[in-house]
């Protein structure tokens, strides 16, 4: 188990060199005229040399990953070219904003997802049809373009919420209930349809299955059979599917931000991409790649404890 | 829809040997046609792709043409949909976003094609040291949230929509690598690709041949969700601010829209109308086509089993006209199980029901072995399951009674099993061998587990009381080390071992009547021998009924007291063991002896006199 857990580590850490590695060179492509947009128009060409000189621009992009390497493992990040505030700092005070969104979504996707899904797969008939339309629905309309619906009627029209966030550090719990549930209305409706889809055909494949047939012979009751052996024959595949939200929705989380104006990492990743700032986006795409790996441990584990097969191997 | 499928289905298809892949297609494609919803996405997605192929001609203005003095104007006669805040002609912009929106879609899932598609091939084609790497590479790709890896790339090469797409098909490819490495894998080692390799075909025609027909209706419901993806992911990057500009495209257009969402909401409506109708197509078209190819395996199977259920139904006629439906007589109560003129059909669409057990009479006492014997589709296991009350949900007891102990399971007229009567049998007093072991037992919980719970559910024991007679069990029916077993998962015991726990499940709450459904089939001959050993034993020391359901007329000899001859979903014919191996009247039986292989002399084949001999 532990050997298990130190593998899957070993390799999240060679997968997040890997990234850390490929977006450093990315981002080096950009970084010629960077001192330039830092400074100005206005600026001599000896205020953009000196600039260059401070950011380390002037060396060899070797050099420069290495000492970005040295300081990450310290837990420095760096800070902005632009602001000057510090990376680490940036993520640590908007991390909270835009996580608390994704894991409430993300639970609760789980719970109603799994609770359609298998009332989908168990009585079939009207409930399993208004799942598969529900289905298509979802799937045909991105979770931002839901989250500026939601915004326009509830928010603007109606007036039962807030249209722009009202977080700020002194905010109250009601201040964060109030601004957070509409963004994670829209961050988790794709996710129910979708993973409703997905848990429904995972039980309907399980209860086909011979040992359901030779429980009930054995005079095992129905529910037993449904919550005890189908529910968690299926949970594996209905893992899989929630990482795949999950991961996804690690990006559509920034978008919806920038609609509900929440003091997130969303903002702060779009303003970083649009001026090409290296640190923060650096800062930005390994947090987001560390928390994959981490869920995907999670999930590893999850499947592992579910599944003796996969335990033994 | 499935009104459809029934009539294609008496069509008979020309050709459906050999050349699978152009049969196939094209009766897909005829399927698609009829299918409303698929062809309502196809008529929106061409509408969609002609008005974004003549843009340029259709639009009455330029893309970015601004008349200042006519901002966020309502519908006229000039500007059909208004115009935004800074004067520009709805209808034009959405045009040209169609063209930029659907052009980009294009490039994402070409580049993720181009990718994913060749890799997949080599990797299942090959495997080896290229699959492991290649699926090191997806598992990275698909934990990359799509959406930052674009902030990143746009960070790095600027406001370029074509770029983005470029990286995010990349980012995608791995939902074609693994559907044709899989396809490839599983076709790999059939038949025809060995035959063709024997032919003298190169390598890369085998591929191009066979296996791109198998993996070419998959990839493009895979293409349709991919569009979808693509259109919503470049939408929102233009929504963010971070597209170019210059062009008009739906995301920029829903921001712009988003901005004056005080004064003219309804420039929100518009773009994401467009953009729901368009991914609404492709995610319909994609559901469309998967339909369509999963109602081509019905029928496939379907046409099959019809033509056994015809046979049937023509065979049964001619009986059902001397015979009439009998009520169940009297004094057949000391029967254990007590068959009436059962019959067990399945309702089709077009309302009839075909009939897969057609009026089978025949009964157990206790401590006797029936064995019911049949060729595979000839309707034994669907009367064993109609005992059991274990027939799928599809199934409708069609006529006849089936009496266990004296009372009704199914009474004349009913045409279920009642649930609620077997519920208090199942697992108590009848109980069920199945036939693979392997697959009946649950791989997630011990095998202990298994045996203990049904004891402590039925006979209402506690937990270490169940567990010592598990232990019992185990060694009853021949495991060495039942300590071992009763802690192991399924998949750590052989297949002959899993069906001894299997049956030590089946006589753990000591039934009256147990139902085998070919309990060797799945098994080692060497294990067979042994299982049926075991059941013979168990059965004289319980005295219980058994229900034998098996294809093998020597295993019948072996174990049944009397047998019952099923073809086609009927009885053929019924008798004590010796009398039918001795003297069987109908000619079915006389083949089904003929085709054992036992003790048959070299290359005679089926000849009834001198099996029936051998075989004594």
């Amino acid at each position: 188990m532990i050997t298990f857990i130190l593998k899957r580590l070993g390799s999240g850490i060679v997968v997040l060199f890997a990234v850390s590695i490929l977006v450093f060179s990315l981002l080096y492509v950009s970084s010629g005229s960077i001192a330039r947009n830092i400074v100005g128009d206005q600026a001599t060409p000896e205020q953009v040399a000196l600039k260059e000189t401070e950011l380390g621009l002037d060396q060899p992009i070797l050099t420069r990953y290495l000492d970005w390497v040295v300081n990450a493992l310290q837990g420095d990040l760096g800070a902005s070219w632009f602001t000057s505030e510090p990376v680490a700092d940036a993520l640590a005070t908007r991390i909270p904003v835009t996580m608390t969104m994704v894991v409430a979504a993300m639970l609760l996707i789980s719970i109603i997802a799994t609770l359609i899904g298998v009332a989908a797969a168990v009585k079939r008939g009207w409930v399993d049809r208004t799942v598969q339309v529900g289905a298509i629905i979802g799937d045909s309309i991105p979770g931002f373009v839901i989250g500026i619906i939601l915004v326009t009627i509830l928010a603007i029209q109606m007036g039962l919420f807030p249209a722009t966030s009202t977080i700020s550090p002194g905010a109250g719990a009601d201040a964060w209930v109030l601004s957070l549930t509409l963004p994670v209305i829209a961050l988790l409706i794709n996710g129910v349809t979708g993973g409703a889809q997905q848990i429904r055909s995972a039980v309907i494949k399980q209860l086909e299955r011979d040992y359901v047939r030779t429980l009930r012979s054995r005079g095992i009751q129905e529910r037993e059979i449904l919550f005890k052996h189908v529910l968690r024959s299926a949970a594996p595949a209905g893992l899989t599917v929630l990482s795949l939200q999950l991961i996804g929705m690690l990006g559509g989380v920034v978008i919806i931000e920038q609609i509900f104006a929440l003091p997130g990492m969303g903002p702060l990743a779009v303003a970083a991409t649009g001026q090409s700032d290296q640190p923060v986006v650096m800062g930005v795409v390994m947090y987001t790649v560390a928390v994959v790996i981490f869920v995907n441990l999670i999930v590893d584990l999850l499947n592992g404890w579910l599944n003796p097969k996969v335990r033994a191997s | 829809m499935s009104e459809s499928v029934e009539t294609s289905a008496l069509t008979p298809l020309p050709g459906t040997t050999g050349q699978t892949g152009t049969v196939v297609r094209s009766t897909v494609l005829k399927r698609l046609f009829k299918n409303p919803l698929g062809i309502l996405s196809m008529i929106i997605l061409l509408t969609m792709g002609l008005l974004a192929a003549f843009a340029d001609v259709l639009a009455p203005f330029e893309e970015n043409f601004a008349n200042i003095s006519k901002t966020l104007a309502a519908p006229d006669s000039v500007n059909i949909l208004g115009t935004d805040s800074s004067g520009r002609d709805v209808w034009s912009r959405l045009l040209f976003g169609a063209q930029l929106t659907l052009l980009s879609a294009l490039l994402c899932a070409a580049v993720a094609i181009v990718i994913g598609l060749p890799a997949g091939l080599i990797a299942g084609y090959y495997a080896g040291k290229f699959e492991a790497m290649s699926n090191w590479v997806v598992s990275i790709l698909m934990s990359l949230p799509g959406l930052i890896v674009l902030l990143t790339v746009r960070a790095a090469f600027g406001p370029s929509v074509w770029i983005a797409m470029l990286f995010l098909g990349i980012l995608l490819s791995p939902s074609y690598f693994r559907l044709t490495r899989s396809a490839v894998q599983s076709v790999r080692n059939e038949l025809y690709v060995d035959a063709a390799r024997v032919s003298g075909l190169s390598d890369l025609s085998i591929i191009t041949r066979h296996i791109f027909s198998v993996v070419r209706a998959p990839i493009i419901i895979q293409t349709a969700a991919i569009a979808g993806v693509a259109i919503a992911i470049q939408s929102g990057l233009e929504f963010l601010g971070l597209g170019d500009p210059s062009k008009a495209s739906w995301g920029v257009m829903l921001s712009e829209g988003f901005k004056n969402v005080y004064l003219t909401p309804s420039l929100l409506f518009w773009p994401a109308f467009a953009m729901a109708l368009t991914i609404g197509a492709l995610v319909l078209l994609g559901n469309a086509i998967r339909d369509a190819l999963e109602d081509q395996e019905k029928i496939k199977h379907r046409r099959k089993k019809a033509h056994e259920a015809e046979d049937a139904a023509s065979a049964s006629a001619a009986k059902a006209a001397s015979k009439t439906v009998a009520a169940v007589e009297a004094g057949t109560e000391h029967h254990l199980v007590k068959v009436t003129n059962l019959g067990v059909g399945y309702p089709q669409a077009d309302g009839s029901v075909k009939k897969v057990v057609d009026d089978v009479s025949f009964h157990v006492d206790r401590g006797e072995i029936l064995g019911i014997v049949g060729e595979s589709g000839s309707g034994k296991s669907q009367t064993a399951f109609s005992i059991l009350g274990l027939l799928p949900d599809t199934a409708r007891i069609v006529g006849g009674a089936i009496q266990f102990d004296g009372n009704y399971t199914v009474a004349p007229g009913e045409d279920n099993v009642s649930q609620e009567r077997l519920s208090k049998l199942r697992g108590k007093r009848i109980s069920y061998i199945p036939q693979e072991p392997m697959s009946n037992l649950d791989p997630a919980f011990t095998i202990g587990y298994q045996l203990v719970t049904p004891m402590v559910r039925v006979l209402g024991i506690s937990k270490s009381e169940a567990t010592k007679r598990a232990m019992k069990l185990l060694s009853d029916v021949g495991i060495v080390n039942p300590d071992r077993t009763f802690k192991a998962y399924p998949h750590e015991v052989s297949g002959g071992m899993a069906q001894r726990v299997l049956i030590a499940g089946a006589i753990s709450c000591e039934p009256d009547l147990i139902i085998a459904d070919e309990p060797t089939t799945a098994l080692d001959v060497t294990v067979q021998a042994d299982v049926l050993d075991l059941i013979r034993d168990l059965q004289r020391r319980l005295g219980v009924g058994v229900i034998l359901v098996t294809h093998n007329f020597g295993v019948v000899a072996d174990l049944c007291d009397r047998v019952v001859v099923m073809q086609n979903g009927r009885l053929v014919e019924e008798g004590p063991v010796r009398d039918i191996l001795r003297e069987p009247e109908e000619r079915y039986t006389q083949t089904l002896l003929a085709s054992m292989l036992e003790g048959k002399e070299p290359m005679s084949m089926l000849v009834p006199s001198s099996a029936k001999e051998n075989v004594l």
